[in-house]
């Protein structure tokens, strides 16, 4: 029977991809282990290996073609005397359909992801010209303009210079700025922040790259009690000005080790200044912020929003200030306060909730510390209702302290207790299915959004 | 000086003693008159320094922690002779002798260990967190090998800013375990970072033996799996240090990466000002204060050579025991720091 060879995935996060080149042509014999085309996303590049004996009967999908999506047909493979053409119309993958896998990693077929939502900026630079951009190229040109002005920042991580970064955040960095100042560490987390802030208490700007904020559990000492709390320490003699960015919270799929959201846990610590944008605009002006900024700052990113696209102004030195809210969408009905990942269920629930004649008022909150209340205390006043959506852990998370400010300062303007959607009090787990349920959904943010609207 | 009459020109051969290294490290270069009374009166400034603020301590003048460097002076004090302007040092929180050794002011230092507005850091640090931009002390650290990844860091930024210093980072027998130690290990040596690694071996990790907490205890090998080059160095002697500092302090200049020197030392107070000093016999610790206390194989040195007289130590001793005593008095009235204090000194 024809097998079909599907789009595979690079990654457990990738979507859809480029097949830049066909190796084997129509007609041509392949074995098991064949490399029979190249595919590659803005990450990474990877060999497409055939798994089945036979010929290549049809390819489906020409070389040069862009966004092809994950799982898509792209070409047939025939046994001797078969069709190519029986197997060739898009049909529901059999058992056999994965004939072809990437020749590193074999990925099942991703879970749905949030697609990427509308951009609602109230933005203050709405007059000039916008480029769409993805976070990831926003963030590495965050950095390289930041490099360019100043010769004491430097870039440091595990795979950040000839790798071109693990998530391809640092793509082109080694290239401008040379090895003196994108410099590829051994895996050594712990060591590498320790010498970061070293060094910038030496009086340097380094960027430390965590491959993910799960392995800067390591490191977790030297950010805490030798960048945060140094200055004080010191009387105000020693500053610290460093950023530690990287990806933050639950990927796809990846298990529980690789799936903690930590924005509680850095938010909680004075001394440090903690960031987690959602849009590309955002990430870019608030990574020049941070990088400016003379503390240490955490710069909380998401692997998921890494390949999502936003306009981001066209301007010489975009500046986000932080510390600073942003409403992404106005509405009197109920508040809803997201940063980072959860700004795409909120989104998408303000949507869903306008449909059903609620309007939902959105904050981005952009700055986990120091957290911008006035515009959350502002927005309930006006809205009487508040809904805290995160993707970590409930007991002592963001959205407790949020809740916790909101009595504090609008206690009487309240109609319904703050509700709170986060992720379950459960490390992540591994099975499609249970992930999905660990994660928050839109559907529990509009459920939540009506019960506190009484609706 | 006092009196000059018996200067000799030419140094008196070593004397005789026990040394507290296993194995006869040679001859022993001599430091001459002018950096011999320097070293001698450095460490008096520290051993008289300490002596006051166990006092304090005792007094309820100062609380906490408070770690002492009674019997370790040789080892900074030789390493500062060694080392030239703009070298960092970076130590972890058995610190008030290297801060003295670096030029801060006792005053500053003693009103920190009694939490005044005096204090290098306001009073709140303490004793294990002070700081000198001026005089490159970069602390006082209070986790055990912490200090081992951020000197690697200073070393780091002098290769980046392509200067010729050198970071000096102190640690002792116990950090020497520490996980982030070896980890920096690798990393000075993979880039060729300007640090010397300086193991205070005191023998003790609070109240557990070198013998007890250590597979392979000869400290200078650690270095062996990171091609690391170290060395054992008799840290009761300064003429010693100084020599190692010296070799060594140019082998790092020159670009070669780092260095271990392992200083065989000793403390003759306990861990902490708390410790009730079960795990080693007083005869111990008499045995090495009468054999190879650094202080007096210097005293016994500069009489030997004739530097000086009796009469001129003595009054080099008064001279310490003054400028202890105001830091003291200055330590004790300075007031605490204001209550806004609280909360300056969080972000920049």
């Amino acid at each position: 029977m024809p097998t079909q060879v599907l789009m595979p995935a690079l990654s457990p996060t990738m979507e859809k991809g480029n097949l830049s080149k066909w190796i084997k042509q129509e007609g041509d014999k392949v074995k098991a282990g064949d490399v029979i085309a190249e595919i590659e996303t803005d990450k990474a590049t990877m060999e497409v290996e055939a798994v089945d004996e036979g010929t290549l009967g049809k390819i489906l999908v020409p070389a040069g073609t862009a966004d092809v999506a994950v799982n898509t047909p792209i070409a047939v493979i025939v046994a001797d005397g078969e069709d190519a053409n029986a197997a060739a119309s898009p049909a529901q993958p059999s058992k056999a359909a994965q004939s072809a896998l990437p020749a590193a990693v074999a990925t099942p077929p991703v879970p749905a992801k949030p697609s990427v939502p509308e951009f609602a900026d109230e933005d203050e630079h709405a007059d000039v010209e916008h480029v769409t951009m993805t976070v990831r190229e926003a963030l590495r040109d965050a950095m390289a303009e930041e490099m360019r002005r100043d010769p004491d920042i430097f870039v440091m991580g595990e795979e950040v210079a000839e790798y071109q970064g693990a998530y391809k955040v640092t793509q082109g960095l080694l290239q401008e700025f040379g090895a003196a100042r994108v410099v590829d560490t051994p895996i050594t987390e712990h060591g590498f922040a320790g010498l970061g802030v070293g060094a910038a208490l030496a009086g340097l700007k380094p960027i430390v790259e965590f491959m993910t904020f799960n392995f800067a559990m390591q490191a977790i000492d030297h950010i805490i009690n030798s960048a945060a709390k140094t200055l004080y320490m010191s009387g105000g003699q020693m500053g610290c000005p460093i950023v530690f960015r990287g990806p933050n919270g639950p990927a796809a799929r990846v298990g529980a080790q690789h799936s903690q959201d930590y924005s509680a846990w850095y938010s909680h610590v004075p001394g440090l200044t903690v960031v987690a944008p959602y849009t590309a605009a955002d990430a870019k002006g608030l990574l020049k912020s941070a990088i400016r900024n003379p503390n240490p700052v955490i710069f909380l990113e998401n692997e998921i929003l890494y390949g999502q696209s936003f306009p981001v102004p066209k301007v010489d030195d975009y500046l986000v200030p932080i510390g600073k809210a942003r409403i992404a969408r106005q509405g009197a009905d109920v508040t809803l306060v997201a940063w980072s990942m959860g700004m795409s269920y909120a989104l998408k629930a303000a949507e869903a909730l306008a449909g059903q004649g609620i309007e939902a008022e959105v904050i981005d909150l952009r700055t986990l510390r120091p957290m911008d209340t006035e515009t959350v205390v502002a927005s309930v006043k006006k809205t009487g209702r508040c809904v805290v959506v995160e993707e970590s852990w409930p007991q002592s998370g963001v959205g407790a302290e949020i809740a916790a400010r909101i009595m504090e300062n609008a206690f009487d303007w309240l109609d319904a207790p703050v509700a709170r959607v986060s992720g379950k009090d459960v490390p992540m787990p591994y099975a499609a299915n249970l992930e999905k349920l660990a994660l928050p959904t839109v559907d529990e943010v509009v459920e939540a959004a009506r019960a506190v609207a009484y609706r | 000086m006092a009196s000059q009459k018996k200067v000799a020109e030419t140094p008196a051969p070593a004397a005789v003693r026990p040394s507290i290294l296993p194995i006869d490290a040679g001859p022993v270069q001599e430091l001459g008159r002018e950096v011999d009374l320097k070293a001698f009166r450095d460490m008096l400034l520290i051993r008289r320094f300490e002596e006051k603020a166990g006092q304090l301590y005792g007094m309820g003048l100062i609380g906490g922690f408070c770690h002492l460097y009674i019997g370790q002076e040789a080892v900074v004090v030789g390493m500062q002779l060694a080392s030239k302007e703009g070298d960092q040092v970076v130590t972890g929180y058995r610190d008030h002798g290297h801060m003295l050794a670096c030029g801060m002011d006792p005053r500053g230092v003693m009103a920190e260990l009694t939490g005044r507005r005096g204090g290098y850091s306001k009073g709140k640090g303490g004793s294990m967190h002070m700081f000198s931009r001026e005089k490159n002390f970069f602390g006082g650290h209070g986790i055990v090998g912490a200090q081992v990844s951020l000197g690697t860091g200073f070393a780091f930024a002098n290769r980046y800013r392509k200067t010729d210093n050198v970071c000096l980072t102190y640690f002792g027998d116990g950090a020497a375990n520490q996980g982030q130690v070896y980890e920096s290990f690798n990393m000075a040596s993979l880039w060729k970072l300007p640090v010397i690694y300086i193991i205070e071996n005191n023998r003790y990790a609070m109240g557990t033996s070198v013998a007890r907490a250590t597979a392979q205890p000869d400290l200078s090998k650690r270095g062996a799996s990171f091609n690391i080059p170290g060395e054992l160095v008799d840290g009761m002697d300064v003429r010693a240090v100084k020599a190692a500092g010296d070799r060594v302090l140019s082998y790092c200049r020159s670009g070669e990466g780092p260095y271990i020197l392992e200083m065989k030392t000793y403390r003759y107070r306990g861990h902490s000002m708390s410790d009730p000093a079960k795990y080693r016999t007083r005869e111990e610790v008499e045995k090495v204060r009468i054999e190879s206390d650094p202080i007096e194989q210097s005293r016994a040195r500069i009489l030997a050579n004739g530097w000086v007289d009796e009469d001129a130590l003595k009054k080099m001793d008064a001279d310490v025991r003054k400028i202890v005593n105001e830091a003291a008095e200055f330590a004790t009235y300075d007031p605490e720091p204001d209550a806004s204090e609280l909360y300056t000194d969080i972000l920049r």
